[in-house]
Protein backbone atom coordinates (compact mmCIF):
# COMPACT_ATOMS: atom_id res chain seq x y z
CA UNK A 1 0.00 0.00 0.00
CA UNK A 2 1.64 3.44 -0.99
CA UNK A 3 0.77 6.75 0.47
CA UNK A 4 -2.90 8.43 0.70
CA UNK A 5 -3.33 11.36 -1.81
CA UNK A 6 -3.55 13.89 1.34
CA UNK A 7 -0.47 12.73 2.28
CA UNK A 8 1.32 13.02 -1.14
CA UNK A 9 -0.43 16.27 -1.14
CA UNK A 10 1.64 16.97 2.62
CA UNK A 11 4.94 16.47 1.38
CA UNK A 12 4.13 18.24 -1.90
CA UNK A 13 3.45 21.45 -0.41
CA UNK A 14 5.90 21.21 2.13
CA UNK A 15 8.77 21.54 -0.67
CA UNK A 16 7.01 23.85 -3.28
CA UNK A 17 6.44 26.59 -0.25
CA UNK A 18 9.74 26.49 0.15
CA UNK A 19 10.59 26.93 -3.49
CA UNK A 20 8.27 29.66 -3.82
CA UNK A 21 7.94 32.47 -1.15
CA UNK A 22 4.45 33.77 -2.61
CA UNK A 23 2.63 31.12 -1.91
CA UNK A 24 0.54 30.81 1.41
CA UNK A 25 -1.86 28.09 3.11
CA UNK A 26 -5.12 28.31 4.41
CA UNK A 27 -6.38 25.92 6.67
CA UNK A 28 -9.49 25.11 8.89
CA UNK A 29 -8.98 23.33 12.10
CA UNK A 30 -7.69 20.39 9.94
CA UNK A 31 -3.63 21.25 9.60
CA UNK A 32 -3.27 17.46 10.70
CA UNK A 33 -5.70 15.95 9.00
CA UNK A 34 -5.51 17.74 5.45
CA UNK A 35 -1.37 17.28 5.97
CA UNK A 36 -0.71 21.01 5.54
CA UNK A 37 0.92 21.13 8.70
CA UNK A 38 3.59 19.66 6.79
CA UNK A 39 4.42 22.85 5.48
CA UNK A 40 3.33 24.36 8.75
CA UNK A 41 5.77 22.72 9.64
CA UNK A 42 9.07 24.43 7.34
CA UNK A 43 7.14 27.28 6.97
CA UNK A 44 5.07 28.18 9.23
CA UNK A 45 4.60 32.29 8.73
CA UNK A 46 2.75 31.33 5.31
CA UNK A 47 0.99 29.20 7.32
CA UNK A 48 -2.58 30.44 8.37
CA UNK A 49 -5.11 28.87 10.33
CA UNK A 50 -8.52 30.25 9.93
CA UNK A 51 -10.49 27.87 12.23
CA UNK A 52 -13.72 26.36 12.09
CA UNK A 53 -15.04 29.05 9.52
CA UNK A 54 -14.94 27.42 5.86
CA UNK A 55 -16.41 30.68 4.04
CA UNK A 56 -14.34 33.19 5.93
CA UNK A 57 -11.36 30.87 4.66
CA UNK A 58 -12.31 30.62 0.73
CA UNK A 59 -12.82 34.56 0.97
CA UNK A 60 -9.39 35.70 2.98
CA UNK A 61 -7.79 33.09 -0.18
CA UNK A 62 -9.64 35.55 -2.49
CA UNK A 63 -8.16 38.19 -0.73
CA UNK A 64 -4.40 36.99 -0.84
CA UNK A 65 -4.92 36.31 -4.36
CA UNK A 66 -6.08 39.55 -5.92
CA UNK A 67 -2.41 40.48 -3.41
CA UNK A 68 -0.13 38.84 -5.61
CA UNK A 69 -0.39 35.39 -3.97
CA UNK A 70 -0.35 31.68 -4.95
CA UNK A 71 -2.97 30.42 -2.40
CA UNK A 72 -3.60 26.50 -1.23
CA UNK A 73 -6.47 26.22 0.86
CA UNK A 74 -7.31 23.18 2.40
CA UNK A 75 -9.76 21.45 4.43
CA UNK A 76 -12.30 17.89 4.00
CA UNK A 77 -13.65 17.92 0.36
CA UNK A 78 -17.42 18.11 1.81
CA UNK A 79 -16.60 21.25 3.60
CA UNK A 80 -14.51 22.97 1.00
CA UNK A 81 -16.90 22.67 -2.14
CA UNK A 82 -19.90 21.79 -0.21
CA UNK A 83 -20.39 24.68 2.58
CA UNK A 84 -18.24 27.31 0.97
CA UNK A 85 -19.34 26.32 -2.83
CA UNK A 86 -21.06 30.05 -3.25
CA UNK A 87 -17.61 31.72 -1.81
CA UNK A 88 -15.67 29.94 -3.76
CA UNK A 89 -17.78 30.62 -7.39
CA UNK A 90 -18.43 34.18 -6.38
CA UNK A 91 -15.29 35.26 -4.53
CA UNK A 92 -12.68 33.14 -6.22
CA UNK A 93 -13.63 31.60 -9.57
CA UNK A 94 -15.93 34.86 -10.82
CA UNK A 95 -13.00 37.14 -10.64
CA UNK A 96 -10.49 34.46 -11.68
CA UNK A 97 -8.47 34.31 -8.66
CA UNK A 98 -5.30 31.84 -7.88
CA UNK A 99 -6.93 29.88 -5.30
CA UNK A 100 -6.08 25.43 -5.46
CA UNK A 101 -8.74 24.73 -3.60
CA UNK A 102 -7.18 21.36 -1.76
CA UNK A 103 -10.10 18.91 -0.20
CA UNK A 104 -9.27 16.21 1.17
CA UNK A 105 -11.09 12.89 2.63
CA UNK A 106 -13.46 13.05 -0.52
CA UNK A 107 -15.57 10.33 -1.54
CA UNK A 108 -16.84 7.60 0.71
CA UNK A 109 -13.17 6.16 1.58
CA UNK A 110 -13.41 8.74 4.31
CA UNK A 111 -14.78 5.78 5.96
CA UNK A 112 -16.43 5.78 9.62
CA UNK A 113 -16.92 9.62 9.98
CA UNK A 114 -20.13 8.69 7.68
CA UNK A 115 -22.18 10.90 5.52
CA UNK A 116 -22.33 14.17 6.75
CA UNK A 117 -18.20 14.32 6.00
CA UNK A 118 -18.87 11.76 2.96
CA UNK A 119 -17.82 14.32 -0.86
CA UNK A 120 -19.65 12.74 -3.09
CA UNK A 121 -21.17 15.45 -4.76
CA UNK A 122 -17.66 17.82 -4.96
CA UNK A 123 -16.87 16.96 -8.74
CA UNK A 124 -19.48 17.87 -9.84
CA UNK A 125 -20.26 21.41 -7.96
CA UNK A 126 -16.37 22.49 -9.08
CA UNK A 127 -16.76 21.61 -12.58
CA UNK A 128 -20.17 23.13 -12.74
CA UNK A 129 -18.31 26.77 -11.97
CA UNK A 130 -17.07 28.71 -15.04
CA UNK A 131 -13.47 28.43 -15.45
CA UNK A 132 -12.45 26.43 -12.32
CA UNK A 133 -9.95 23.37 -13.23
CA UNK A 134 -10.92 20.00 -11.62
CA UNK A 135 -8.16 17.35 -10.78
CA UNK A 136 -8.24 14.21 -9.54
CA UNK A 137 -4.91 12.20 -8.72
CA UNK A 138 -4.72 8.23 -8.47
CA UNK A 139 -2.26 7.83 -6.63
CA UNK A 140 1.05 9.96 -4.55
CA UNK A 141 3.13 10.45 -7.27
CA UNK A 142 0.33 12.21 -9.70
CA UNK A 143 -0.42 14.06 -6.50
CA UNK A 144 2.70 15.58 -6.39
CA UNK A 145 3.14 16.14 -10.10
CA UNK A 146 -0.74 17.39 -9.87
CA UNK A 147 0.15 20.03 -6.59
CA UNK A 148 3.38 21.49 -8.67
CA UNK A 149 1.55 21.82 -11.39
CA UNK A 150 -1.47 23.89 -10.43
CA UNK A 151 1.67 26.13 -8.25
CA UNK A 152 2.29 27.05 -11.55
CA UNK A 153 -0.78 27.78 -13.05
CA UNK A 154 -3.00 31.53 -12.12
CA UNK A 155 -6.23 29.64 -12.90
CA UNK A 156 -8.33 28.55 -9.71
CA UNK A 157 -8.24 24.85 -9.37
CA UNK A 158 -10.31 22.10 -7.21
CA UNK A 159 -7.51 19.20 -6.50
CA UNK A 160 -9.58 16.34 -5.12
CA UNK A 161 -7.29 14.29 -2.56
CA UNK A 162 -8.18 10.73 -0.48
CA UNK A 163 -8.19 10.05 3.36
CA UNK A 164 -6.40 6.40 2.76
CA UNK A 165 -3.53 4.49 1.49
CA UNK A 166 -3.82 3.63 -2.01
CA UNK A 167 -1.42 1.55 -3.84
CA UNK A 168 1.34 3.36 -6.11
CA UNK A 169 0.23 3.30 -10.04
CA UNK A 170 3.18 5.61 -11.68
CA UNK A 171 6.94 4.95 -10.31
CA UNK A 172 8.55 8.67 -9.17
CA UNK A 173 10.31 9.47 -12.34
CA UNK A 174 7.19 9.50 -14.39
CA UNK A 175 6.36 12.76 -16.45
CA UNK A 176 2.89 13.95 -16.28
CA UNK A 177 0.92 16.29 -18.86
CA UNK A 178 -2.11 16.97 -17.21
CA UNK A 179 -3.60 18.04 -20.85
CA UNK A 180 -3.84 15.15 -21.71
CA UNK A 181 -5.77 11.55 -20.51
CA UNK A 182 -3.34 8.76 -19.95
CA UNK A 183 -3.99 5.57 -21.33
CA UNK A 184 -2.43 2.59 -18.90
CA UNK A 185 -3.41 -0.30 -20.77
CA UNK A 186 -4.54 -0.71 -24.16
CA UNK A 187 -6.93 -3.38 -25.21
CA UNK A 188 -9.85 -3.46 -27.61
CA UNK A 189 -13.69 -3.29 -27.44
CA UNK A 190 -13.73 -2.11 -23.59
CA UNK A 191 -12.60 0.72 -22.30
CA UNK A 192 -12.82 2.55 -18.54
CA UNK A 193 -12.10 5.89 -17.78
CA UNK A 194 -11.54 6.23 -14.34
CA UNK A 195 -10.11 8.68 -11.70
CA UNK A 196 -9.19 8.65 -8.05
CA UNK A 197 -8.67 5.59 -6.54
CA UNK A 198 -11.36 3.62 -8.86
CA UNK A 199 -8.07 3.74 -11.44
CA UNK A 200 -6.30 1.24 -9.47
CA UNK A 201 -9.35 -1.03 -9.31
CA UNK A 202 -9.79 -0.84 -13.11
CA UNK A 203 -6.27 -1.84 -13.32
CA UNK A 204 -7.13 -4.99 -11.20
CA UNK A 205 -9.90 -5.42 -13.10
CA UNK A 206 -8.07 -5.27 -16.48
CA UNK A 207 -5.34 -7.68 -14.77
CA UNK A 208 -8.50 -10.59 -13.74
CA UNK A 209 -10.33 -10.13 -17.17
CA UNK A 210 -6.52 -10.61 -18.77
CA UNK A 211 -6.09 -13.83 -17.07
CA UNK A 212 -9.39 -14.68 -18.71
CA UNK A 213 -8.39 -13.78 -22.55
CA UNK A 214 -10.38 -9.79 -22.27
CA UNK A 215 -8.12 -7.38 -22.86
CA UNK A 216 -9.55 -4.09 -21.66
CA UNK A 217 -8.20 -0.44 -21.73
CA UNK A 218 -7.36 1.78 -19.18
CA UNK A 219 -7.54 5.46 -18.87
CA UNK A 220 -6.52 7.39 -15.93
CA UNK A 221 -8.56 10.84 -16.04
CA UNK A 222 -6.33 12.85 -13.44
CA UNK A 223 -7.74 16.48 -14.75
CA UNK A 224 -11.48 16.42 -15.13
CA UNK A 225 -11.70 19.81 -16.51
CA UNK A 226 -10.24 20.79 -18.58
CA UNK A 227 -10.87 17.80 -20.15
CA UNK A 228 -8.90 16.29 -23.07
CA UNK A 229 -11.54 16.09 -25.66
CA UNK A 230 -9.91 14.74 -28.18
CA UNK A 231 -8.08 12.35 -26.46
CA UNK A 232 -11.62 10.88 -24.66
CA UNK A 233 -12.72 11.29 -28.39
CA UNK A 234 -9.95 8.77 -29.81
CA UNK A 235 -11.05 6.40 -27.00
CA UNK A 236 -14.61 6.63 -28.35
CA UNK A 237 -14.05 6.11 -31.69
CA UNK A 238 -11.93 3.04 -30.90
CA UNK A 239 -13.85 0.94 -28.72
CA UNK A 240 -17.69 -0.57 -28.61
CA UNK A 241 -18.30 0.03 -25.03
CA UNK A 242 -17.50 2.87 -22.37
CA UNK A 243 -17.52 2.49 -19.03
CA UNK A 244 -16.46 5.14 -16.03
CA UNK A 245 -15.83 4.60 -12.83
CA UNK A 246 -15.49 7.08 -10.09
CA UNK A 247 -16.05 7.71 -6.48
CA UNK A 248 -18.41 9.80 -6.81
CA UNK A 249 -22.14 10.05 -7.54
CA UNK A 250 -23.05 9.12 -10.70
CA UNK A 251 -24.60 12.75 -11.66
CA UNK A 252 -22.22 15.16 -12.49
CA UNK A 253 -18.56 13.46 -11.92
CA UNK A 254 -16.76 11.64 -14.11
CA UNK A 255 -19.48 9.59 -16.29
CA UNK A 256 -21.32 12.87 -17.20
CA UNK A 257 -17.46 14.78 -18.04
CA UNK A 258 -17.30 11.92 -20.44
CA UNK A 259 -20.84 11.53 -21.46
CA UNK A 260 -20.85 15.34 -22.37
CA UNK A 261 -17.97 14.18 -24.69
CA UNK A 262 -20.10 11.98 -26.46
CA UNK A 263 -23.27 13.59 -26.74
CA UNK A 264 -21.24 16.05 -28.29
CA UNK A 265 -19.06 14.52 -30.96
CA UNK A 266 -20.02 10.51 -31.17
CA UNK A 267 -23.14 9.19 -29.26
CA UNK A 268 -22.04 5.51 -27.55
CA UNK A 269 -23.67 3.80 -24.54
CA UNK A 270 -21.73 4.40 -21.64
CA UNK A 271 -21.90 2.32 -18.27
CA UNK A 272 -21.15 4.46 -15.28
CA UNK A 273 -19.93 2.86 -11.93
CA UNK A 274 -19.71 5.47 -9.26
CA UNK A 275 -22.19 5.88 -6.02
CA UNK A 276 -25.68 5.18 -7.51
CA UNK A 277 -27.07 8.94 -6.22
CA UNK A 278 -27.63 7.63 -3.25
CA UNK A 279 -26.35 8.44 0.71
CA UNK A 280 -23.39 5.96 1.94
CA UNK A 281 -22.76 5.29 5.89
CA UNK A 282 -20.29 4.34 7.94
CA UNK A 283 -17.70 1.45 8.14
CA UNK A 284 -14.08 0.55 7.23
CA UNK A 285 -12.86 1.76 3.78
CA UNK A 286 -12.76 -1.46 2.17
CA UNK A 287 -16.12 -3.19 3.34
CA UNK A 288 -17.75 0.41 2.37
CA UNK A 289 -15.95 0.18 -1.20
CA UNK A 290 -17.10 -3.39 -1.69
CA UNK A 291 -20.64 -2.44 -0.41
CA UNK A 292 -21.42 0.34 -2.71
CA UNK A 293 -20.15 -1.65 -5.89
CA UNK A 294 -16.87 0.58 -6.35
CA UNK A 295 -14.17 -2.51 -6.64
CA UNK A 296 -12.58 -4.37 -9.27
CA UNK A 297 -14.79 -7.38 -8.98
CA UNK A 298 -17.15 -5.28 -9.73
CA UNK A 299 -16.10 -3.54 -12.87
CA UNK A 300 -15.28 -7.46 -13.91
CA UNK A 301 -18.99 -8.07 -13.50
CA UNK A 302 -20.29 -5.24 -15.29
CA UNK A 303 -17.10 -5.63 -17.87
CA UNK A 304 -18.55 -9.51 -18.31
CA UNK A 305 -22.46 -8.49 -18.76
CA UNK A 306 -21.06 -6.51 -21.69
CA UNK A 307 -19.33 -8.83 -23.37
CA UNK B 1 -14.04 71.10 1.83
CA UNK B 2 -15.33 72.92 -0.78
CA UNK B 3 -13.95 70.74 -3.53
CA UNK B 4 -14.78 68.22 -1.31
CA UNK B 5 -18.29 69.12 -1.19
CA UNK B 6 -18.51 69.36 -4.91
CA UNK B 7 -17.07 66.09 -5.12
CA UNK B 8 -19.71 64.48 -3.02
CA UNK B 9 -22.46 66.12 -4.63
CA UNK B 10 -21.38 64.80 -8.40
CA UNK B 11 -21.34 61.33 -6.94
CA UNK B 12 -25.00 62.00 -5.53
CA UNK B 13 -25.84 63.25 -8.84
CA UNK B 14 -24.40 60.34 -11.04
CA UNK B 15 -25.78 57.76 -8.10
CA UNK B 16 -29.18 59.07 -9.12
CA UNK B 17 -28.45 59.81 -13.06
CA UNK B 18 -27.29 55.95 -13.03
CA UNK B 19 -30.00 54.37 -11.80
CA UNK B 20 -32.83 56.36 -13.53
CA UNK B 21 -30.93 55.36 -16.95
CA UNK B 22 -30.51 51.86 -16.19
CA UNK B 23 -34.51 51.61 -14.36
CA UNK B 24 -33.06 49.30 -11.71
CA UNK B 25 -30.54 49.50 -9.26
CA UNK B 26 -29.64 50.24 -5.58
CA UNK B 27 -30.35 54.01 -5.20
CA UNK B 28 -30.70 54.28 -1.31
CA UNK B 29 -27.78 52.60 -0.04
CA UNK B 30 -25.73 54.05 -2.17
CA UNK B 31 -26.69 57.78 -2.15
CA UNK B 32 -26.59 57.42 2.05
CA UNK B 33 -23.02 56.53 1.67
CA UNK B 34 -21.72 59.03 -0.45
CA UNK B 35 -20.16 61.20 2.32
CA UNK B 36 -18.02 58.12 3.78
CA UNK B 37 -17.01 57.30 0.16
CA UNK B 38 -16.52 61.27 -0.78
CA UNK B 39 -14.04 61.53 2.60
CA UNK B 40 -12.67 58.19 1.94
CA UNK B 41 -11.40 58.11 -1.84
CA UNK B 42 -10.34 62.34 -1.73
CA UNK B 43 -9.01 62.87 2.00
CA UNK B 44 -8.05 59.05 3.15
CA UNK B 45 -6.91 56.94 1.01
CA UNK B 46 -3.68 56.59 -1.23
CA UNK B 47 -4.98 55.52 -4.53
CA UNK B 48 -5.47 57.26 -7.65
CA UNK B 49 -5.07 56.82 -11.78
CA UNK B 50 -1.70 56.09 -11.50
CA UNK B 51 -1.51 53.36 -8.68
CA UNK B 52 -5.03 51.97 -8.89
CA UNK B 53 -3.63 49.29 -11.01
CA UNK B 54 -0.92 47.78 -8.43
CA UNK B 55 -1.22 46.76 -5.10
CA UNK B 56 0.85 49.33 -3.85
CA UNK B 57 -1.53 51.85 -2.70
CA UNK B 58 -4.76 51.60 -0.25
CA UNK B 59 -7.28 49.06 -1.22
CA UNK B 60 -11.02 49.33 -0.80
CA UNK B 61 -13.85 46.70 -0.83
CA UNK B 62 -17.57 47.46 -1.30
CA UNK B 63 -18.50 44.60 0.73
CA UNK B 64 -22.13 45.96 0.17
CA UNK B 65 -21.72 45.18 -3.17
CA UNK B 66 -25.29 46.37 -4.80
CA UNK B 67 -24.25 50.14 -3.79
CA UNK B 68 -21.84 50.30 -6.80
CA UNK B 69 -23.57 53.13 -8.30
CA UNK B 70 -21.65 54.79 -5.55
CA UNK B 71 -18.59 53.13 -6.12
CA UNK B 72 -18.89 53.96 -9.93
CA UNK B 73 -19.57 57.33 -9.35
CA UNK B 74 -16.58 57.84 -6.76
CA UNK B 75 -13.96 56.38 -9.14
CA UNK B 76 -15.48 58.61 -11.78
CA UNK B 77 -14.98 61.48 -9.84
CA UNK B 78 -11.62 60.58 -8.83
CA UNK B 79 -10.76 59.98 -12.52
CA UNK B 80 -9.50 56.02 -11.74
CA UNK B 81 -12.08 55.17 -14.33
CA UNK B 82 -13.51 57.10 -17.53
CA UNK B 83 -16.22 55.05 -18.99
CA UNK B 84 -19.26 55.87 -19.54
CA UNK B 85 -21.34 55.64 -16.46
CA UNK B 86 -24.77 56.04 -17.97
CA UNK B 87 -23.33 52.18 -19.42
CA UNK B 88 -24.32 51.21 -16.47
CA UNK B 89 -26.23 47.78 -15.60
CA UNK B 90 -26.51 47.98 -19.96
CA UNK B 91 -25.41 44.86 -21.73
CA UNK B 92 -21.53 45.02 -22.72
CA UNK B 93 -20.73 47.59 -20.09
CA UNK B 94 -17.56 47.44 -17.40
CA UNK B 95 -19.98 48.45 -14.68
CA UNK B 96 -22.27 45.32 -13.71
CA UNK B 97 -24.94 45.59 -11.51
CA UNK B 98 -23.14 44.67 -8.89
CA UNK B 99 -18.70 45.26 -9.38
CA UNK B 100 -16.31 43.03 -11.07
CA UNK B 101 -13.26 43.76 -9.84
CA UNK B 102 -11.32 42.07 -13.52
CA UNK B 103 -13.34 44.82 -15.37
CA UNK B 104 -12.11 48.02 -13.38
CA UNK B 105 -9.10 49.39 -11.82
CA UNK B 106 -10.27 50.32 -8.44
CA UNK B 107 -12.59 47.72 -7.78
CA UNK B 108 -10.22 45.80 -5.72
CA UNK B 109 -12.65 42.46 -5.10
CA UNK B 110 -16.17 41.83 -7.16
CA UNK B 111 -18.45 41.74 -4.83
CA UNK B 112 -22.57 41.25 -4.39
CA UNK B 113 -23.19 38.09 -2.31
CA UNK B 114 -23.39 39.88 1.30
CA UNK B 115 -20.94 39.01 3.70
CA UNK B 116 -18.17 37.74 1.14
CA UNK B 117 -16.23 41.23 0.29
CA UNK B 118 -15.52 41.54 3.98
CA UNK B 119 -13.54 38.45 4.13
CA UNK B 120 -11.89 39.53 1.37
CA UNK B 121 -10.62 42.40 2.97
CA UNK B 122 -9.60 40.44 5.74
CA UNK B 123 -7.14 38.55 3.29
CA UNK B 124 -5.35 41.11 1.70
CA UNK B 125 -4.73 42.87 5.03
CA UNK B 126 -3.59 39.54 6.08
CA UNK B 127 -1.15 39.42 3.06
CA UNK B 128 -0.23 43.08 3.54
CA UNK B 129 1.33 42.15 6.84
CA UNK B 130 2.67 39.00 5.03
CA UNK B 131 4.90 41.22 2.50
CA UNK B 132 5.50 44.18 4.51
CA UNK B 133 3.01 46.29 2.69
CA UNK B 134 2.03 49.37 5.07
CA UNK B 135 -0.67 50.71 3.05
CA UNK B 136 -4.22 50.36 4.53
CA UNK B 137 -7.57 48.09 3.39
CA UNK B 138 -11.18 49.69 3.82
CA UNK B 139 -13.99 47.97 3.39
CA UNK B 140 -18.20 49.32 3.46
CA UNK B 141 -20.27 46.99 5.16
CA UNK B 142 -23.92 47.22 5.21
CA UNK B 143 -26.34 47.43 8.16
CA UNK B 144 -28.28 44.75 7.24
CA UNK B 145 -24.88 42.51 5.60
CA UNK B 146 -24.35 41.82 9.43
CA UNK B 147 -27.10 39.36 9.83
CA UNK B 148 -24.65 37.12 7.45
CA UNK B 149 -22.92 34.89 9.31
CA UNK B 150 -19.63 35.16 7.04
CA UNK B 151 -19.25 38.29 8.59
CA UNK B 152 -18.85 37.35 12.33
CA UNK B 153 -16.24 34.88 10.77
CA UNK B 154 -14.36 37.60 9.26
CA UNK B 155 -14.30 39.98 12.17
CA UNK B 156 -13.23 37.08 14.18
CA UNK B 157 -10.61 36.08 12.19
CA UNK B 158 -9.65 39.95 12.19
CA UNK B 159 -8.83 40.32 15.29
CA UNK B 160 -7.09 37.20 15.96
CA UNK B 161 -4.56 38.33 13.53
CA UNK B 162 -4.56 41.31 14.98
CA UNK B 163 -5.12 43.24 11.41
CA UNK B 164 -4.58 46.79 12.48
CA UNK B 165 -4.31 47.75 9.00
CA UNK B 166 -7.89 46.89 8.36
CA UNK B 167 -10.61 49.36 9.03
CA UNK B 168 -14.15 48.78 8.48
CA UNK B 169 -17.29 50.68 8.03
CA UNK B 170 -20.77 49.99 8.76
CA UNK B 171 -22.88 51.74 6.84
CA UNK B 172 -25.84 51.80 9.46
CA UNK B 173 -29.04 53.63 7.58
CA UNK B 174 -31.42 50.86 9.86
CA UNK B 175 -33.06 49.59 6.73
CA UNK B 176 -32.84 46.43 4.58
CA UNK B 177 -35.45 45.48 1.90
CA UNK B 178 -37.93 43.91 3.55
CA UNK B 179 -38.16 47.10 6.38
CA UNK B 180 -36.42 47.48 9.60
CA UNK B 181 -33.69 46.04 10.37
CA UNK B 182 -34.45 45.28 13.91
CA UNK B 183 -38.04 43.97 12.64
CA UNK B 184 -36.60 41.98 9.97
CA UNK B 185 -33.52 40.01 11.86
CA UNK B 186 -32.39 42.47 14.58
CA UNK B 187 -28.84 42.19 14.71
CA UNK B 188 -27.85 45.19 17.07
CA UNK B 189 -26.22 46.06 19.11
CA UNK B 190 -23.52 46.22 16.20
CA UNK B 191 -21.16 48.51 18.43
CA UNK B 192 -20.76 45.83 21.24
CA UNK B 193 -20.69 42.79 19.22
CA UNK B 194 -17.94 44.12 17.19
CA UNK B 195 -16.13 45.02 20.54
CA UNK B 196 -16.96 41.89 22.04
CA UNK B 197 -14.94 40.49 18.63
CA UNK B 198 -11.97 42.26 19.69
CA UNK B 199 -12.23 45.51 17.54
CA UNK B 200 -11.86 48.67 18.38
CA UNK B 201 -14.90 50.49 17.39
CA UNK B 202 -15.62 54.68 16.68
CA UNK B 203 -19.39 55.83 16.12
CA UNK B 204 -19.86 58.38 14.26
CA UNK B 205 -22.76 60.36 11.86
CA UNK B 206 -21.59 59.05 9.17
CA UNK B 207 -23.07 62.59 6.88
CA UNK B 208 -20.66 64.89 9.38
CA UNK B 209 -17.60 64.90 6.85
CA UNK B 210 -15.54 65.96 9.85
CA UNK B 211 -16.01 63.05 12.09
CA UNK B 212 -15.96 60.32 9.14
CA UNK B 213 -12.05 61.80 8.64
CA UNK B 214 -11.36 62.02 11.91
CA UNK B 215 -12.62 58.71 12.51
CA UNK B 216 -10.56 57.77 9.40
CA UNK B 217 -7.48 59.12 11.03
CA UNK B 218 -7.85 58.03 14.95
CA UNK B 219 -8.06 54.44 13.23
CA UNK B 220 -4.52 54.91 11.80
CA UNK B 221 -3.65 55.17 15.84
CA UNK B 222 -5.47 52.53 16.58
CA UNK B 223 -2.64 49.41 16.91
CA UNK B 224 -2.96 45.72 17.41
CA UNK B 225 -6.70 45.44 16.54
CA UNK B 226 -9.16 46.27 13.60
CA UNK B 227 -11.30 48.70 13.77
CA UNK B 228 -14.96 49.48 13.04
CA UNK B 229 -16.42 52.63 12.01
CA UNK B 230 -19.94 52.36 13.44
CA UNK B 231 -21.54 55.34 11.01
CA UNK B 232 -25.30 56.71 11.54
CA UNK B 233 -26.47 57.07 7.89
CA UNK B 234 -29.51 58.34 6.11
CA UNK B 235 -30.58 55.86 3.37
CA UNK B 236 -31.67 58.06 0.53
CA UNK B 237 -29.74 60.71 1.79
CA UNK B 238 -29.59 64.09 -0.29
CA UNK B 239 -33.45 62.93 -2.14
CA UNK B 240 -36.29 63.79 0.37
CA UNK B 241 -38.62 61.76 -1.24
CA UNK B 242 -36.33 58.56 -1.01
CA UNK B 243 -34.72 59.41 2.97
CA UNK B 244 -35.36 56.63 5.12
CA UNK B 245 -37.17 54.64 2.79
CA UNK B 246 -36.86 51.01 2.43
CA UNK B 247 -38.89 51.06 -0.93
CA UNK B 248 -35.67 53.37 -2.61
CA UNK B 249 -33.56 50.34 -1.71
CA UNK B 250 -33.73 48.89 -4.98
CA UNK B 251 -35.89 50.51 -7.41
CA UNK B 252 -34.91 53.76 -10.13
CA UNK B 253 -36.38 56.75 -10.11
CA UNK B 254 -39.30 57.80 -13.25
CA UNK B 255 -38.04 60.76 -15.47
CA UNK B 256 -40.02 63.28 -13.07
CA UNK B 257 -38.62 61.46 -10.04
CA UNK B 258 -35.23 62.06 -11.33
CA UNK B 259 -35.26 65.46 -12.40
CA UNK B 260 -36.82 66.33 -8.73
CA UNK B 261 -33.72 64.88 -7.27
CA UNK B 262 -30.92 66.07 -9.54
CA UNK B 263 -32.86 70.05 -8.62
CA UNK B 264 -32.96 68.92 -4.89
CA UNK B 265 -28.99 67.88 -5.12
CA UNK B 266 -28.01 70.88 -6.82
CA UNK B 267 -29.33 73.48 -4.51
CA UNK B 268 -27.89 71.20 -1.55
Amino acid sequence: MGLATREAYGKALAKIILENEKIVVLDADLTKSTKTSDAQKVCPERHFNMGIAEANMMGVAAGFASSGYTVFASTFSMFATGRAWEQIRNSIAYPHLNVKICGTHAGIAVGEDGVSHQAIEDISLMRTIPGMEVYSPCDATETMAVIEYVSKTDKPCYVRLGRSGVDDVYSEDTKFDFSKIRVLKEGKDIAIFATGLMVQEALKAAETLKAEGINITVVDVACIKPLDEEGVLNILKTHDHIITAEEHNIIGGLGSAISDVSVKYLPKKITKIGIMDRFAESGPFNELLEKYNLTSSYIVKVVKDLK
Amino acid sequence: MKDLNLHIKNIRKNIVKMVANAKSGHPGGSLGAADIMGVLFFEVMDINKDNAKGVDRDRFVLSKGHASPVLYATLHEKGIIDEDLMTFRKINSKLQGHPNMSYLDGVDMSTGSLGQGFSAAVGMAMANKLSKNEHRVYALLGDGESEEGQIWEAAMASAHYKLDNLCAVLDFNGLQIDGDITKVMNPTPLDKKFEAFGWHVICIDGHNKDEILDAFNKAKEIKGKPTLILAKTIKGKGVSFMENSAAWHGSAPNAEQLEAALNELEVA
